[in-house]
């Protein structure tokens, strides 16, 4: 019984702060979408607000065409059936495994219950797990029995509060390809909530990058990589910084490092100076080009380094190399650069300078 | 989903939508009234003490208020330096240093709270007197024969009193002062005593002022309960504002004079909150956030070891282990005396009115405590301060404040049946135990408050929103997911209140039903007959109730030490 979803132009307001202003969204039956954003931009409250915890000050929300929240009235969180899972699971501590999963299912049979427990549990693997006390279950464990327990009563929207930030990054990324498969098996809708970009790069159909309270770009993960449409999401996004530059065609842009063509998607003129965005892989490492920087630092990953480059005209770039190519700092590092999509924003505008 | 996991699926259409404009429900008109009725005594007493029916203000002022006020204010001043001298002292030599039986003083020391003052009172006052064991054996040894013939002090004093009333509350501050000093980073005695200063001057200069805000909570409670003793001043004969309330209300019979006495003790009340409110608000801040080193406690030798032992074993041995000593000799003795149907009827009476009031206590506490978790907002959260205020309050206080609404109630209804039914409906509420236990309630709520609250706060608010969304409407998610995981916090606040109430005295002398008596009022009309040994049976089974949060405490303390190792 998966629902569409439509949030249309809610307002949040606390005591005496705006923490959602006018932002929208919709869902179709199936998708799965995230809002990722620094703490305090309002992502939790939005989850809140879909979930029935918040009253809102503007704007509506629809499921499955159904008004469920308005400014002058809401639908209780119990009669939502929406499934909830959190990023401390909140399991309940004085129940086993098996009760817990069926802790929605009152409105069930005994006998349907007890079936349908089963069957949530053998779709966590954890069918061994039933008569266990959570605090008996590794950390993994716990947050598949919350997904176990929030999916058991066939929730129309599925929503999880920053469900992986309390695993460690081995099985947060493990986790979240598997909740993700689960969820596409079952169909269910889901709305996740994550300060994490690689969360929302391998969870999400669709990513909503949010801002003092609303959402900047709501996108597919590669388009909000290669080509945001706010300076914010450009940094927010991945790593990368901006280079001085003019428009010098309808697909080229003029840098001290040359003339980069791409796709270029602007309808700002022929001659205006703008901020080009520069992606660490943007810049390849080359040692027969013509062109070099200095290496200002460099950071190991394992894989790769990021070395940080200085360019003649003093500007910085980043530049991600395979990490047998080990320089030392204050080397000359031959680079070439390689910008498919060529992403401009005029000078005049807001800028947010990188570090 | 798919069809085959779900057996039926809830259809959300069939809910109604609750208006938003609605926003008084059962919880939060329970929590308002709740927090009316702990306002009502306040209002009434400053209502009658401005518009009484008789002036007393001139007589008041000309005569007795002076003496009251001077006596209450020495009483105040000697128990607050006792209490913070013994309390602080045993609090650091504890937390500070090792020497012998040190692992049991830091629980034994909390022991004293047990007694009630009124209770040490007879009993050193059975022990010092002319008659008593001490002075025969003195003049047996002297050959001494009268009065006249040596000088000694006399108990029943105003520094009797003091040094009594120290004895048993100083456990207030000890239990304060003794967590902020564990709480302290001992890097910054560390530095301290780098920095050139000795131990006695570290302890001057950096510790006690980091303390200085939880001590002063500790100050304000002891206080408190200064303020709300009646046993003691009225057994030793001292003139303060409750004894004089006492006499006003009960020798003259002038409610309206008790009401001006007591909106003056409303003043010292409000005195004592702004003190402990801002220890309170003080203490977030010199609270190291961070995890610390703990300090390593200095062992300590020859004179200084026997010396710090001495200082520990004192309050134990006189505010405890002596008294009752004496109790259990008594008790023993006059047994056959004191165990009579008489007895048991008092007995049952302390066990009806005290275990009723813990059970109204606690359902209330949780009431308020759930509001507060599903109503963030102000008017809800000062609603709830206000139904913690009681406590503050001194029960004579209260007993005037909640007995002038009820009999108002109480007049109204007796004019209506004797107008339209031609007879007397009587004292309906005054006149029984509600008015007690409602009065009880009223001065204890704050303790069933903190202690449900404290255990509430340790469950996460995503556990509420789990159960919400699973849909478990507000009451059924209190009785589902949050009773099973809150009894340990009810049962601890039940018998915290329980066992005030055994012990309540001014209250309960003022509001107890015509031929109704507790052992507490069992063991004051006793001693004040000179019937100590009679009433020590009745005495015992205080002390010995009182004991139980005590030991409670004491395990939480010892607990909490071993979390320190484990960490």
């Amino acid at each position: 019984m998966s629902a569409p979803l439509k949030v249309d132009n809610i307002s949040c307001r606390y005591e005496h702060e705006t923490a959602v202003n006018q932002t929208s969204f919709e869902m179709e039956s199936g998708d799965l979408a995230c809002l990722l954003g620094p703490s305090g931009c309002g992502k939790t409250t939005v989850l809140r607000a879909i979930a029935g915890f918040q009253p809102l000050t503007n704007g509506a929300i629809y499921l499955d065409g159904r008004r469920i929240s308005s400014t002058s009235a809401v639908l209780a969180p119990e009669y939502r059936n929406m499934g909830m899972v959190f990023q401390d699971h909140a399991l309940f501590p004085h129940m086993t495994v098996g009760k817990n999963i069926g802790a929605g299912l009152f409105r069930h049979s005994a006998a349907d219950a007890r079936k349908i427990v089963g069957e949530m549990l053998e779709r966590v693997g954890l069918a061994d797990k039933t008569n266990k006390y959570p605090h008996e279950l590794s950390g993994g464990q716990q947050q598949r029995v919350a997904l176990a327990r929030a999916l058991a009563p066939s929730p129309g929207l599925l929503l999880m509060d920053e469900p992986f930030s309390n695993l460690d990054v081995d099985l947060r990324e493990r986790l979240g390809q598997e909740v993700r498969e689960l969820l596409k098996d079952i169909g269910t809708t889901c709305v996740l909530v994550t300060h994490d970009q690689q969360d929302a790069f391998t969870f999400g159909d669709a990513v909503g990058v949010m801002r003092d309270g609303h959402i900047e770009q709501w996108d597919h993960p590669y388009n909000l990589y290669h080509e945001p449409t706010s300076v914010f999401v450009a940094n927010f996004v991945g790593d990368g910084v901006f280079l001085d530059g003019t428009i010098a065609s309808s697909s080229e842009v003029k840098t001290e490092l040359g003339l980069h063509s791409g796709d270029l998607v602007t309808d700002l003129p022929v001659g205006t100076r703008v901020d080009l965005l520069v992606r660490p892989d943007d810049v390849i490492h080359d040692d027969n080009s013509s062109q070099s920087a200095k290496i200002l630092k460099r950071s190991f990953r394992g894989e790769s380094y990021l070395y940080t480059l200085l360019l003649p005209s003093s500007s910085k770039v980043l530049s991600l190399v395979p990490s047998h190519h080990n320089h030392a700092i204050g080397e000359d590092l031959g680079i070439r650069m390689e910008i498919d999509h060529l992403i401009v924003y005029p000078k005049d505008g807001p800028t947010c300078p990188l570090d | 989903m798919t069809s085959k996991l779900a057996g039926e699926v809830y259809d959300i259409s069939s809910q109604p939508l609750s208006r938003l404009s609605v926003r008084a429900d059962p919880w939060r008109i329970g929590t308002f009234a709740i927090a009316l009725v702990a306002l009502l005594p306040v209002l009434a007493i400053l209502w009658l003490a401005v518009f009484p029916t008789e002036n007393i203000w001139p007589h008041l002022i000309s005569t007795s208020l002076p003496r009251y006020l001077k006596n209450t204010a020495l009483l105040m001043l000697g128990v607050g330096a006792s209490v913070f001298l013994t309390g602080v002292s045993t609090a650091y030599l504890i937390s500070n240093f090792e020497f012998p039986l040190r692992r049991y003083f830091e629980w034994l020391l909390l022991l004293p709270l047990a007694f009630p003052a009124y209770v040490i009172a007879y009993l050193y006052t059975d022990l010092l007197e002319f008659a008593g064991p001490i002075q025969h054996g003195l003049r047996v040894m002297f050959d001494w024969q009268l009065a006249t013939d040596y000088w000694f002090p006399d108990v029943r004093s105003m520094g009797g009193a003091i040094m009594l009333m120290g004895l048993v509350l100083y456990p207030y501050v000890y239990l304060m002062a003794r967590a902020s000093f564990i709480e302290q980073s001992s890097y910054l005695s560390d530095a301290s005593r780098l920095m050139g200063r000795n131990m006695f001057k570290t302890f001057l200069f950096v510790s006690l002022p980091i303390a200085r805000p939880a001590i002063a909570i500790g100050v304000a409670l002891a206080l408190m309960e200064t303020l709300n003793d009646f046993g003691t001043v009225d057994f030793f004969a001292i003139h303060t504002l409750t004894a004089g309330l006492y006499d006003v209300w009960f020798n003259m019979g002038n409610l309206g004079g008790a009401a001006q006495i007591a909106s003056v003790m409303l003043t010292f009340v409000v005195l004592l909150l702004g003190l402990e409110f801002a220890g309170r608000r003080r203490r977030r801040f010199y609270q190291s956030a961070t995890r610390f080193i703990r300090t390593q406690r200095i062992p300590l030798t020859g004179k200084s070891k026997w010396l710090a032992f001495l200082m520990c074993a004192a309050p134990v041995v006189f505010g405890f282990l002596l008294p009752l000593g004496m109790l259990f000799d008594y008790a023993f003795r006059y047994f056959d005396e004191s165990w009579n149907p008489a007895f048991r009827t008092y007995a049952f009476n302390s066990l009806f009115v005290s275990i009723t009031a813990a059970l109204v206590c606690i359902t209330l506490a949780v009431l308020v405590c759930y509001t507060r978790r599903l109503y963030k907002d102000t008017a809800t959260g000062v609603a709830a301060r206000i139904a913690t205020l009681g406590y503050a309050m001194p029960g004579a206080v209260l007993a005037v404040g909640v007995v002038i609404p009820l009999a108002s109630f109480d007049n109204i209804v007796d004019g209506f049946f004797r107008q339209y039914f031609g007879f007397s409906s009587g004292l309906l509420l005054t006149g029984t135990t509600f008015a007690l236990i409602m009065t009880y309630t009223i001065r204890f709520l704050a303790i069933s408050i903190g202690s449900v609250e404290s255990s509430m706060s340790k469950i996460s608010e995503s556990m509420d929103m789990a159960a919400r969304t699973l849909g478990h409407p507000a009451f059924r998610t209190l009785r589902l997911f949050h009773l099973p995981l809150l009894r340990g916090g009810i049962m601890t606040a039940a018998l915290i209140v329980f066992v005030d109430c055994m012990k309540e005295l001014p209250a309960t002398l003022l509001l107890r039903p015509f031929n109704f008596d507790t052992l507490a009022t069992h063991v004051y009309q006793f001693a004040s007959d000179e019937m100590i040994e009679q009433s020590a049976l009745g005495s015992l089974v205080i002390v010995l109730s009182g004991l139980l949060p005590v030991v409670l405490l004491s395990s939480t303390i010892s607990r909490t030490q071993h979390l320190d190792k484990i960490e």
